[in-house]
């Protein structure tokens, strides 16, 4: 719990670990990965989110009521994002309706 | 519910050491950390706005007794209704029962002394009325008129009005939120009396415990979202406006990701006043503990799986569409769960019809019809043709207004013994009650026709053949305005000049009715130890008076 001591060290090194990684996507974003682009970017947040979640905020010294609620915040997110894609990446499935021009050429045999 | 052994019965409001009287002055209350006192600060900052936004109504139904409107320009008409509903939704009905009742009861219920963080409480207050006044600041340098919901692309490139000052108003008070539902999440995980098992617990607390959930999940998404609106607006950062590469459709997303379970913030604690008014008015155990207890929980987690039915027409995806209309017809389950355990706790109870009851029982007739005219607009189908339509005003009226607001009053009419320790004109608050029931219908039911006959909401003129039903929802309107009225001024009256009461006026169960009334500062002498289920009224030996 929260009386757990951690020593300076420890957060001198996720400060210094988490510099580094902002210096990686600084890096990064002059190297092209194509559809990677985004990829790369959102691992290396997640992996300083971890380091702040888990040291800073005493996350990994925490009992398990601690830990299920930032899994709840964690499992919220994820139906935020989820739900938002299933309209963002369906909507071209719906053909866009073209009028009556469509039946032209069949009514043209006839008329 | 308690083997608490606190000799109340004898010794006289006046005379005894209570919260109330415990300290005197501006100073005292400002500077309080009782949970006791931030309740009755909060009471008064939500009634405060209650009668505001409530005046824009007026307003706004004055000006719809004629077709051509009878009062105001069409952009001030637009300001009149973004004002009302900004107001009601995030300064009154949001914090409305969590953050009186709530704050006054929850260490009351569980036999805990304050909540577990009370300067945090007090930060909430603190930052609510900051957010009011930033919101009031707007209404007084010209309003703004987005309509409550800040829809892009209006709200962040074309509206002139003062939209920064509003939004800032609402993201700053959402924080007070967050705060409130932390402080009730620890505070019921661990401050429970001995032997108060988490199945011993009074409904109503499930219900805020539920409602701290969405606070604490749902309240940041609406903080990022007006934050990334003002970044657009400020600095035109391309987000929500397609002109500079934005969706306007996410914004809808992000809004109604915690917009909606907004709604069951409101509503949930509602359902827990109910809980404590049906079971202690019928003598009654609860019909279905558990059930009405996870059914808080399921509506909590199923509210934000919902969102999208609120944009079935504004070009979602049809399929995402599919999704959500399936998902929305699921929250109707939980919820009548609580209904048909609330009628079945009525069965052959013994019912008295006192003040607190009559709003109970109008509760579930008008919760019901809002929530099933709900399911007319979670179809896919009969949502285009309602959509935007005053039955959607209808519709979450009777939810809002019709439930929360009925429970929210008959929950301040049940405990305002045990608030101030004196008792209100019976008579009055009864007729009071049904004042508001007669008003409310009145000023709703016709909306309803109103919106399936076709006339769209927010618009400052309409048809003529309209006209009937627009005169009769504002003479309602007019009737549930005094009907509010008469409770302030019975309730205020009562506090100098009420009866004193004892310390359970009602006979209910429930440790908050152990104590004296009104509360001594620490709650209670000695934490008491409980023993019994709640709503045990069938061994009960507590007699009212």
């Amino acid at each position: 719990m929260s009386e757990h001591i951690v020593p300076v060290k420890t957060y001198i090194g996720i400060f210094v670990a988490l510099l580094c990684l902002t210096a990686l996507t600084t890096g990064v974003a002059y190297v092209d990965l194509g559809a990677f682009n985004t990829v790369a970017a959102l691992a290396i947040a997640v992996a300083k989110m971890l380091l702040v979640v888990l040291f800073f905020m005493h996350v990994k010294y925490s009992g398990g009521l601690t830990k299920v609620f930032i899994l709840a915040g964690v499992l919220f997110f994820a139906i935020l994002v989820t739900l938002t894609l299933a309209d963002e990446l369906t909507r071209h499935w719906s053909p866009t309706p073209t009028g009556w021009g469509t039946l032209a050429p069949l009514l043209s045999r006839f008329f | 519910m308690s083997t608490a052994t606190i000799d109340v019965h004898e010794v006289p409001t006046g005379s005894r050491v209570n919260y109330l009287n415990a300290q005197y002055g501006v100073k005292s209350w400002l500077l309080t950390t009782d949970h006791k006192r931030i309740a009755l600060l909060y009471l008064a900052s939500i009634t405060l706005m209650f009668f505001v936004g409530g005046f824009f109504a007026v307003l706004m139904r004055l000006h719809l007794i004629e077709p051509q409107g009878a009062l105001v320009q069409p952009e001030t008409y637009n300001k009149l209704f973004t004002m009302h509903g900004v107001i009601m939704v995030f300064f009154f009905l949001v914090p409305s029962i969590p953050a009186t009742l709530g704050n006054f009861l929850v260490p009351m219920m569980i036999g805990a002394r304050d909540l577990a963080f009370p300067k945090l409480n007090l930060l909430s207050w603190y930052i609510y009325v900051i957010g009011a006044i930033f919101t009031l600041y707007a209404v007084i340098s010209g309003g703004v008129d987005t309509g409550w919901t800040f829809y892009t692309p209006y709200s962040s490139s074309f509206s002139h009005t003062s939209v920064v000052p509003t939004a800032l108003g609402v993201f700053i008070t959402g924080f007070s939120s967050i705060l409130t539902g932390l402080n009730f999440v620890v505070t019921i995980h661990k401050m429970r009396a001995p032997g108060l098992t988490w199945f011993r617990l009074p409904l109503f607390i499930w219900a805020i415990y539920a409602t701290s959930i969405i606070f604490i999940l749902g309240t940041p998404v609406i903080a990022i979202t007006l934050f990334l609106l003002f970044l657009e607006r400020v600095l035109h950062i391309g987000i929500f406006d397609p002109a500079i590469g934005g969706d306007p459709i996410l914004f809808q997303h992000l809004f109604w990701f915690y917009s909606h379970p907004a709604v069951y913030i409101m509503i949930l604690p509602g359902m827990g006043v109910m809980s404590e008014l049906i079971t202690c008015f019928s003598r009654k155990r609860i019909f279905g503990y558990s059930f009405v207890a996870f059914s808080s929980l399921a509506i909590a987690i199923i509210s934000f799986l919902v969102w999208g039915h609120h944009m079935f027409v504004t070009g979602q995806s049809i399929y995402a569409g599919l999704i959500f209309s399936v998902l929305s017809f699921m929250v109707a389950i939980p919820s009548a769960v609580k209904v048909f355990n609330w009628t079945a706790t009525l069965y052959k109870g013994s019912i008295s019809y006192d003040a607190p009851m009559l709003y109970a029982l109008g509760f579930i007739g008008l919760f019901t019809m809002g929530g099933l005219t709900g399911l007319f607009l979670a179809s896919l189908a009969t949502d285009v043709h309602l959509n935007g339509t005053y039955f959607i005003v209808a519709h979450f009226h009777y939810i809002m207004v019709g439930g929360a607001v009925m429970a929210y009053l008959g929950g301040i009419h049940f405990w305002w013994p045990k608030i101030t320790g004196r008792l209100y004109p019976d008579g009055w608050a009864r007729f009071a009650a049904l004042v508001i029931f007669v008003g409310f219908n009145l000023t709703f039911f016709p909306q309803f026709m109103l919106g399936y006959l076709g006339m769209p909401r927010r618009y400052a003129v309409y048809p003529s053949e309209f006209q009937v039903l627009n005169v009769m929802s504002s003479a309602g309107a007019s009737i549930l305005g005094i009907g509010y009225l008469i409770p302030l001024i019975y309730l205020i009256w009562s506090m100098r000049y009420g009866p004193t009461a004892g310390p359970n006026p009602w006979g209910a169960k429930g440790l908050e009715w152990t104590t004296p009334s009104p509360p001594p500062t620490e709650n209670f002498e000695e934490i008491p130890v409980v023993t019994e289920e709640a709503y045990d009224y069938a061994h009960s030996t507590v007699i009212r008076g």
